[in-house]
C-alpha cells in the first residue's frame, strides 16, 4: 500500500507537495503490526480489540488479514491502551517567525505529539503576518526539520491581518495553506469577510473566524459578569461574540460558503450555531479544552494564566458548551494553544496578553472532566479530536482506514497525570491547569508510521518505542 | 493552584516583642490575620471593628501637640503611587510619620516605571531592600495581587484601577459611625458612577458586612453585573436612593466617560444624578452626606450640600490619617 501515500509530503500531506516525498521512502517496506489493542475508530464504526498493520507509514490492513503478516514487527499494544485515529489540533499558535521567544515550530510540535496530536493547525499571527507564501513555506520547511507532528499552516484573510485587503488566497493555498484566518482578531469588515468566504470557496478552504466585535469589546479584559465587576475588571461581553457568530452564520448561508467559527465561548453563540445548523448553513465550530472545564470564578487572584480571548465565562456557558460537545453542535476541540514568555504574563492582569497553552494538558483535560465524567464517550471525543478536524481542514486522518497515512494517538485512559508545567515541551508556561490531578493522559504518539512520543512516565509505552 | 496561591495568606505570625501606641491603650498587640491589606474581603467583622477601635484611639495622637508615637520606629515603609494622588498618599505619609515609619514616597514618573521596567521588576528590586511594608497605588485592578505575590512586605492596597480601595472604605465606616453611633441597620445610599468606582466597591463590602441596608443609584450605563448578587438594592432613581437614606455617599464622576457614551452631558448628569438641597431633603433629617474627594461641584453635587451642615466630608479627611495609622499599626503587629 505505500504507493498509496508515498508521494505525499511527509509534513503537510499534500500530493501537491512533491518535493517532501523522499521522507517517507525511508519507511517503505517496513512493516509493523499492532496487536491486540482496542481500536476506537468511529468513521469504520470500531470499538473492540483488533489489530492494526502499518506499512510504509501507511495503514496496510486491519483486523484478521493484518495478523497474517510474518514478517512485521509486532508490537503487542498494552492492555489499558487505547488506539485512535491520530489527534488533530486545528487551532494553534507556533509562534515562529517572529515571536521564537515563545515558541517555536520545533518546540510547538514536540508539545503536540507530547500531547497526543499528530498534526497542529497554525495561525497567522505570527510576525510577519502568514500572509504570504514564503511565510507558509518557512512554516512547512521548519515543521520538516523538526520532523514530528504535521503542521498545517492557515493563511491570513486579509494582508497583515489588517481586515482590509484579502491576502493572495490562492498563493497561499498553493503553498500549503489549509485554511484562512485572521485569528487574533475578527474579519471586522462584513464586506471583507463576505468576499473572503466566496473567494476561499474555490479552494475549499474554510475561513475561520476568531469571533469578537471589537469595539464592543473595547479593552475588555475578563467576561462581563458578577465575578469582573466585582472584580473591577473591564469586561469582555459574551454578546461582543455573538454578533459576530450571527453575522457569520448570515454570510455563511447568503454565499453558500463553510465557516468555522473558532473557540466558541457562549451560550448563546451555540444557539446561534445549532439554529443554523438547523437550517443547513455550512457552519462549524470549535470549543478550548479550558473554556469547557474553567470559569470567571477562577479570576480571584488576577492570576494572568486565566485571562483569555474570549474570556472564561459563567457556568451556565460551561455547561451550554458541553451540551453541545454532546449533541453535535461543536464539531470539534481545539485548544487555541497560545504559548507567551512568563515575564510578559507576570504583569499586572489588564495588561498582561490573552492566551493559555494547551498542547500538552488537552488530552488529559478532556479524559477526566468529559469522558471519565461520563459528559461524553470516547467515541465522541475522537471525533471531535480527529475525524472532524480533518474533514472541516480537509486533510487527511480522522480514521484508520487501509491506505490512509498510520497516524495514532494511542491513549492510557486511566493513567493518573499531575500536570506540571515545567517539564512541558513547549516553551510555554502559561497554563491554567498547573498542578491538577487529572485521570488519562497520552501512551504514544505514532506519525505517519513512525513513533513521534512515548510516554517515559508509562513503563508499558516502552513497546512503541520502536515502531518507525 | 499551587501557583496562583499567595504563599504568605493566611499565616498567623505572632509578635515577639508587643509595641504600644498609648501607655495603657492596647496592651497586647492585636493583629490582623491577613498578610496584606487588598480588598476589604481580606478581614473580618470583628478586625474592621477593631480597626475602628484603634483608628478612634489614634485620632487622640492627632490632638496632642507632639502628634508621635514611637509604634514604628525603625520600620521602612514604601509608598508605590503609580497614580497621582495628593489627597491619599499624604493621609498615608502623615499616617507614617505619626507611628515614627521610616517612609519613603516612590512616585511612578519618578522611577525606572517611566524607562519602561515592570511592576514586577521594580518590585522585586524594591524588596531587596527589606521594606516591611508598601502601601501601593496602580491604575490596574489586582495590582496589588501582584505585588503581594511577589514581596515578604506587607502590602496596603491604596487603590487598584476599577477595585478597591480598602482605606477609603475604613475611614467611611469610622465617620459613619462617629456620626451615627453605629452601623448596623441603617440605611446607606451610594450614588454615581458605581461602574469604576473602587470607593464603590469596598464600601459596599464593608457596609454589608457590617449589617448596613446599601442601596446603589447610578446611570444605567454604569452599573456593575448582577450587583444584587452583593445583596443592595439597585436603582436608578436618585429619589428612590435617597428616600429614608441616613447616610448618602456620592461617587466621583469622571467627565472623560462621556467619551465612553457612558453619559451625554454634565448638564444631563447633575439633572439626573446630582445631589441638591431639594433631593436631600427626601432623606433622613440628620442623615450625613459625604464624598471621597475630589468634588466636582455642579455635577455629583450642588455646593449648596457640598458646603452644607450635613456634609462630613472633611471629617473623612482627618479620620483617613487615624485609620491609615490603626492599619499600618495593626499589619505591622504581625511583622516579625
Ligand atoms: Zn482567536
Ligand atoms: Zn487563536
Amino acid at each position: 500500500m505505500g504507493w498509496l501515500c508515498g508521494w505525499r509530503c511527509s509534513t503537510c500531506w499534500r500530493v501537491e507537495c512533491s518535493k517532501r516525498t523522499l521522507r517517507e521512502q525511508v519507511s517503505e517496506n517496513r512493516r509493523t503490526l499492532l496487536r491486540g489493542g482496542r481500536v476506537v475508530d468511529p468513521v469504520n464504526g470500531l470499538d473492540e480489540r483488533i489489530d492494526v498493520l502499518i506499512e510504509a507509514g501507511c495503514v496496510a490492513s486491519i483486523g484478521d488479514q493484518a495478523q497474517h503478516q510474518g514478517d512485521a514487527a509486532v508490537v503487542n499494544v498494552p492492555g489499558g491502551a487505547v488506539i485512535c485515529p491520530g489527534f488533530i489540533d486545528m487551532h494553534a499558535h507556533l509562534r515562529e517567525p517572529g515571536h521564537e521567544y515563545k515558541e517555536t515550530v520545533a518546540t510547538g510540535v514536540a508539545a503536540a505529539v507530547a500531547g497526543g496530536f499528530t498534526a497542529v493547525a497554525c495561525m497567522p499571527n505570527t510576525r510577519p503576518v502568514n500572509d504570504d507564501a514564503g511565510v507558509t513555506q518557512l512554516i512547512l520547511a521548519k515543521a520538516d526539520a523538526a520532523g514530528l507532528a504535521r503542521v498545517y499552516p492557515v493563511g491570513a484573510v486579509t494582508r497583515g491581518q489588517a481586515g482590509e485587503q484579502l491576502a493572495e488566497i490562492g498563493e497561499l493555498h498553493a503553498a500549503g495553506c489549509v485554511a484562512v484566518s485572521d485569528d487574533g482578531k475578527s474579519v471586522a469588515n462584513a464586506l471583507v469577510m463576505r468576499r473572503a468566504l466566496e473567494y476561499a470557496s474555490m479552494f475549499d478552504m474554510p475561513v475561520i473566524d476568531h469571533c469578537e466585535d471589537a469595539v464592543l469589546v473595547g479593552d475588555g479584559v475578563a467576561h462581563e459578569g458578577y465575578h469582573a465587576g466585582v472584580l473591577g475588571l473591564r469586561g469582555w461581553p459574551a454578546a461582543a461574540e455573538e454578533i459576530v457568530v450571527e453575522r457569520d452564520i448570515a454570510l455563511s448561508e447568503l454565499t453558500g460558503s463553510p465557516v468555522h467559527l473558532a473557540h466558541l465561548s457562549t451560550r448563546g453563540a451555540l444557539r446561534a450555531v445549532r439554529a443554523g445548523k438547523e437550517r443547513g448553513v455550512a457552519v462549524t465550530c470549535e470549543v478550548t479544552p479550558h473554556h469547557l472545564t474553567l470559569t470567571d470564578e477562577q479570576l480571584a487572584t488576577y492570576d494572568t494564566n486565566h485571562k483569555t480571548n474570549p474570556p472564561l465565562r459563567e457556568l451556565a456557558d460551561v455547561a451550554a458548551l458541553v451540551e453541545g460537545l454532546r449533541d453535535g453542535t461543536i464539531d470539534c476541540i481545539a485548544t487555541d494553544h497560545a504559548p507567551h514568555h512568563y515575564d510578559e504574563k507576570q504583569a499586572e492582569f489588564d495588561r498582561a496578553p490573552f492566551g493559555v497553552i494547551g498542547l500538552e494538558t488537552a488530552l488529559s483535560v478532556c479524559l477526566d472532566r468529559l469522558v471519565h465524567a461520563g459528559h461524553v464517550t470516547l467515541g465522541r471525543l475522537v471525533e471531535v479530536l480527529s475525524v472532524n478536524p480533518a474533514r472541516i481542514l480537509g486533510v487527511p486522518g480522522g480514521a484508520l482506514t487501509v491506505g490512509a497515512p498510520a497516524d495514532i494517538t494511542v491513549l492510557a485512559p486511566d493513567l493518573p497525570v499531575t500536570v506540571n508545567a515545567r517539564t512541558f515541551r513547549s516553551l510555554g508556561r502559561n497554563t491554567p491547569f498547573d498542578g491538577w490531578s487529572l485521570r488519562g493522559g497520552v501512551m504514544a504518539t505514532i506519525v505517519g508510521g513512525r513513533t513521534a512520543y512515548v510516554n517515559e512516565a508509562v513503563a508499558d509505552a516502552r513497546v512503541f518505542t520502536g515502531v518507525r | 493552584m499551587p501557583s496562583t496561591v499567595n504563599p504568605h495568606r493566611g499565616v498567623a505570625d505572632v509578635p515577639k516583642t508587643p509595641v504600644s501606641v498609648a501607655p495603657g491603650l492596647l496592651d497586647e498587640v492585636p493583629r490582623l490575620r491577613t498578610k496584606d491589606l487588598l480588598s476589604i474581603a481580606d478581614l473580618s467583622a470583628d478586625e474592621i471593628l477593631l480597626i475602628l477601635d484603634t483608628a478612634e484611639a489614634m485620632k487622640e495622637v492627632g490632638t496632642r501637640s507632639i502628634k508621635k508615637v514611637p509604634a514604628l520606629r525603625g520600620r521602612t515603609v514604601l509608598n508605590l503611587f503609580f497614580e497621582a494622588s495628593t489627597r491619599t498618599r499624604t493621609s498615608f505619609e502623615v499616617a507614617q510619620k505619626r507611628l515614627s515609619a521610616d517612609t519613603v514616597n516612590i512616585a511612578a514618573n519618578g522611577s525606572s516605571v517611566a524607562k519602561g521596567e515592570t511592576l514586577a521588576d521594580t518590585v522585586l528590586n524594591l524588596e531587596a531592600m527589606a521594606p516591611d511594608m508598601i502601601v501601593v497605588r496602580h491604575a490596574s485592578a489586582g495590582a496589588g495581587h501582584l505585588v503581594g505575590r511577589l514581596c515578604k512586605a506587607r502590602v496596603i492596597n491604596a487603590g487598584d484601577g476599577m477595585h478597591e480601595h480598602p482605606t477609603q472604605a475604613l475611614l467611611d465606616a469610622l465617620t459613619i459611625r462617629e456620626r451615627k453611633g453605629k452601623i448596623a441597620g441603617l440605611k446607606v445610599s451610594i450614588i454615581g458612577d458605581l461602574l469604576h468606582s473602587r470607593v464603590l466597591r469596598s464600601n459596599v463590602l464593608l457596609l454589608r458586612l457590617l449589617g448596613a441596608d446599601v442601596c446603589v443609584c447610578g446611570p444605567a450605563t454604569m452599573m456593575l453585573p448582577g450587583m444584587s448578587r452583593l445583596g443592595v438594592r439597585v436603582t436608578n432613581s436618585i429619589d428612590e436612593a435617597v428616600e429614608g437614606a441616613d447616610v448618602i455617599m456620592l461617587l466621583r464622576i469622571q467627565l472623560e466617560r462621556m467619551d465612553g457614551y457612558f453619559f451625554p452631558s454634565r448638564r444631563e448628569y447633575f439633572r439626573l444624578f446630582g445631589m441638591t438641597p431639594e433631593r436631600l431633603s427626601r432623606a433622613e433629617t440628620d442623615a450625613i452626606i459625604m464624598h471621597p474627594g475630589p468634588l466636582n461641584r455642579g455635577v455629583e453635587i450642588a455646593s449648596e450640600v457640598a458646603d452644607g451642615p450635613y456634609s462630613v466630608i472633611l471629617d473623612q479627611v482627618a479620620n483617613g490619617v487615624a485609620v491609615r495609622m490603626a492599619v499600618l499599626y495593626l499589619l505591622a503587629g504581625g511583622v516579625q
